[in-house]
């Protein structure tokens, strides 16, 4: 059967039956399908809970599409990353909003009886705070506080299912930019909406697309950058996961605007099941005639493609990533020039991440102003963020640009777990810096983050409580930046294992204090002279521990006892057996420590002992040790 | 590796991208896939039909982490080392597993050619960290004594099944 070409007129069309059948979908299961429930089991959950409901003769259906109408039937959905993965495997049943936390195949026949069937609620798997139990998601404090924009049909849609993105508004900005605008105007819009790149630097995409269309005409690319790489960040993953449709309609409209004809998405190897939704959803818009030659009848022909990546770091630096796409070692190059004028192929490419593409028809369909109106003046929309570390609530959470530390940490994430006390928080991973107790009240957004040593960075929040060593964790960033870095320029291979062991040195109280000028000097000059962002960023960690948390680096190299690595302070004791009371140990320490009368037992008082070991040495009858 | 069925296989996978050179990453991808390393006759073979010099086809399989080029255990275990894993206590995991594995110096797979262990940074389930892998199948919220006993049980059915065979 020859496949019915696409139109606008029977796209307006599919989109008015869609919603049509949207609107009838009375009653809905929702089962997490992200990575992280997936590990929890929800799929298992998800076969199983559908068997039951078949086996009592209950209608099911798993997609919107008109032969399977039936108003009653149970519309099963494995939806993208609903974002608490704390409480995992999530359940979710619409039209009710009731939300099921730490879901087992066990609870199926429970869930099925009262809830399904029965329409009440199994109290047990509501989630629960303070004594209250939220039996409706949108009521927990970790939701309510935020602003879902970008991931909004994430955890609510069914990721592989394009019907319902079209019936969700989906591919209608795309419709919009491809008949109602010329390129300068997409460009322009997206230059006034002030979306900046979520990728990183946060360049304005605007004009990032609008150097790109400047360029000669021929044949210019658009690439999309999945390859989120920094540890503890996972926004990327979970919109390619959840959501990999607004990613392809991002990316025609940047076409569009480009006038490119070919497309890459770029993916970390590590993320099969997003390499896997965003083949089906290339598929499925090829099926319709999203994608392909001559879309809707116009001049505009969009191939798009995937690049898995194969486990490097780098990869995620413009120049690296295109190389890695050419088959060649992910090595970035000296700019300029930059990627607009000279990227992958040699050709003008524009490159920007998942999160921004994401963004890109949500502005299109409800205008700059729309966008501007969320956030700050200078960094407009919401930014997406991984929540995790020592946090009750980690997840992936959404809020406006401009949200403070506190209210993220705090009131979405529920504080610090166990209990405990605050300390930093790695914000920007690997490239990023720590901020501290004194930052919790700044304005997250591109300009006050840069202003005190952070990137936002692809938006990694590591929280770290009281037990943390500061030091530690920025020797933990400098091993894995020093194994990541590719070799190609001096500073950053050579400096970053010079950096590494000093500061193995330090943890292991071996350091001196000249050890801490030598890391101030080589972050400069590192900072300064490496080639690409990764190296120029590796000292990050590094330059804001040494500023915000210098005593603990003193405690590794003066007091050779760090309290969180080394635990509670043995100290120094002087034996009243062997002790002559001849007053050596006395006249040695520097602290003033050591008090006692001539040919009497001397003793140390710990909380001013340095454990410096003056006395221990100069004592001439072997009578001071450590503490048993 | 260097039966002929193999190679030939390798072949089909090369002529799969038409022999594009710019496929080689995927195409090495393929390789390890199947074979879950990449030996030195299946690098001169790939390197042979893109029409590219063997040196270039090393380097980029030396690049990058997820290539190997010695062979691999039967169970791929890989702990998860990111920062939200680290901060929750990863690295006594690692350290548990080595000790069980009685991995020694640089050797990452175990003596009965069982089990490989790696290291990975970070899998994106910051949520359930600390996590590890076995053959890619995520297991959340890790600790040593979980980890060594997932291990043993994955040995005790493996001496099964050699039992019953």
């Amino acid at each position: 059967m020859p496949k019915r070409k696409l139109t606008r007129e029977r796209l307006d069309a599919l989109r008015a039956e869609a919603k049509t059948l949207l609107a009838a979908d009375s009653r809905e299961v929702l089962i997490c399908a992200g990575t992280g429930c997936i590990a929890g089991g929800s799929l298992n959950i998800y076969d199983r809970l559908k068997a039951l409901c078949e086996e009592r003769g209950l209608h099911t259906r798993v997609s919107l599409r008109r032969e399977e109408n039936d108003a009653d039937a149970l519309h099963f959905k494995k939806t993208g990353c609903h974002g608490f993965c704390e409480m995992g495997p999530l359940l979710q049943i619409e039209p009710d909003g009731i939300l099921y936390t730490h879901v087992k195949v066990e609870d199926c026949e429970e869930i099925l009886e009262k809830t399904i069937i029965g329409g009440k609620v199994v109290e047990r798997l509501l989630y629960e705070l303070d004594g209250v139990k939220y039996p409706k998601d949108a009521e927990i404090p970790f939701y309510q506080r935020q602003t879902r924009v970008v991931l909004e049909n994430c955890g609510a849609t069914d990721a592989e299912d394009l019907t319902e993105y079209i019936a969700r508004d989906g591919y209608a900005a795309f419709e919009k930019a491809l008949f109602e605008m010329d390129s300068e105007e997409i460009c322009r819009e997206i230059l006034d909406s002030g979306l900046r790149g979520r990728g990183g630097a946060g360049f304005p995409a605007g004009r990032k697309w609008d150097s790109v269309r400047k360029q000669p005409e021929g044949k210019k690319y658009v690439v999309c950058n999945g390859d989120e790489g920094d540890p503890g960040a996972f926004m990327d993953r979970s919109i390619m996961e959840g959501n990999p449709h607004s990613i392809i309609e991002g990316m025609l409209i940047a076409a569009l605007a480009a006038g490119s004809d070919e497309g890459y998405i770029y993916v970390r190897a590590e993320y099969p099941l997003a390499v896997d939704r965003l083949r089906t959803a290339i598929a499925k818009a090829e099926e319709l005639g999203l994608l392909g030659e001559k879309i809707m009848g116009t001049s505009f022909s969009f191939r798009l493609h995937i690049n898995r990546g194969a486990g490097a770091f780098v990869c995620g630096e413009g120049s690296a990533l295109t190389a890695s796409i050419e088959g060649k070692r992910g090595m970035p190059r000296v700019k300029p020039p930059r990627t607009v004028e000279h990227g992958l192929w040699s050709r003008p490419t524009v490159l920007n991440n998942v999160e921004t593409y994401a963004n890109v028809p949500l502005i299109i369909r409800k205008g700059a102003q729309w966008f501007r109106s969320i956030g700050t003046e200078k960094s407009s929309g919401t930014k997406a963020f991984a929540l995790t570390g020592n946090v009750v609530n980690t997840g992936l959470i959404e809020v406006p640009m401009g949200t403070t530390l506190r209210e993220i940490i705090f009131d979405i994430g529920g504080g610090i777990k166990d209990g405990k006390k605050f300390k930093a928080v790695q914000i920007g991973g690997p490239a990023g810096g720590c901020l501290t107790e004194e930052h919790l009240d700044m304005p997250l957004d591109f300009d006050s983050l840069k202003s005190v040593g952070a990137i936002i960075g692809s938006g990694g929040l590591v929280v770290m409580d009281e037990d943390t060593c500061m030091v530690e964790t920025a020797r933990f960033f400098m091993s894995f930046t020093q194994n990541e870095s590719c070799g190609k320029c001096v500073p950053c291979r050579e400096g970053t294992k010079r950096m590494l062991e000093i500061l193995t040195r330090i943890v292991n109280n071996e350091g001196t204090m000249a050890d801490l000028d030598l890391l101030e000097s080589l972050s400069d000059t590192i900072s300064e002279a490496a080639l690409c962002g990764l190296g120029q960023a590796a000292c990050n960690p590094v330059k804001s521990t040494l500023k915000y948390f210098r005593d603990e680096y003193l405690a590794h190299v003066v007091d050779k006892h760090c309290p969180h690595c080394n635990g509670k302070k043995k100290g120094l004791v002087i034996d009243p057996e062997k002790c002559k009371g001849c007053g050596k140990c006395r006249k040695n320490c520097p602290m003033e420590a050591i008090s006692g009368e001539v040919r009497k037992p001397h003793t140390i008082d710990i909380d001013k002992c340095i454990r410096c070991g003056a006395c221990e040495s100069n004592c001439p009858f072997g009578a001071i040790s450590e503490e048993a | 590796m260097a039966n002929p069925d193999v190679l030939k296989h390798v072949a089909e996978i090369v002529d799969g991208y038409d022999c594009r050179r710019e496929a080689l990453i995927a195409i090495l991808q393929d390789i390890q896939n199947e074979y879950k390393y990449l030996s030195t006759e299946a690098l001169e073979l790939v390197a042979d039909k893109l029409g590219i010099g063997v040196a270039k086809v090393y380097s980029v399989a030396t690049f990058y982490e997820n290539f190997s080029l010695e062979a691999k255990g039967k169970y791929i275990v890989k702990v998860c080392c990111g920062t939200a894993c680290h901060v929750r206590k990863s690295q006594p995991i690692y350290d548990g597993l080595r000790e069980y594995l009685g991995l020694k110096g640089k050797q990452k797979t175990s003596g009965d050619g069982l089990f490989t262990l790696e290291t990975v940074a970070c899998l994106g389930a910051c949520g359930l960290s600390p996590v590890m892998t076995v053959n890619d199948e995520v297991y959340p919220k890790m600790t040593p004594e979980s980890a060594i006993a997932l291990l043993e049980s994955l040995r005790e059915k493996e001496g099964e099944s050699r039992a019953q065979a």
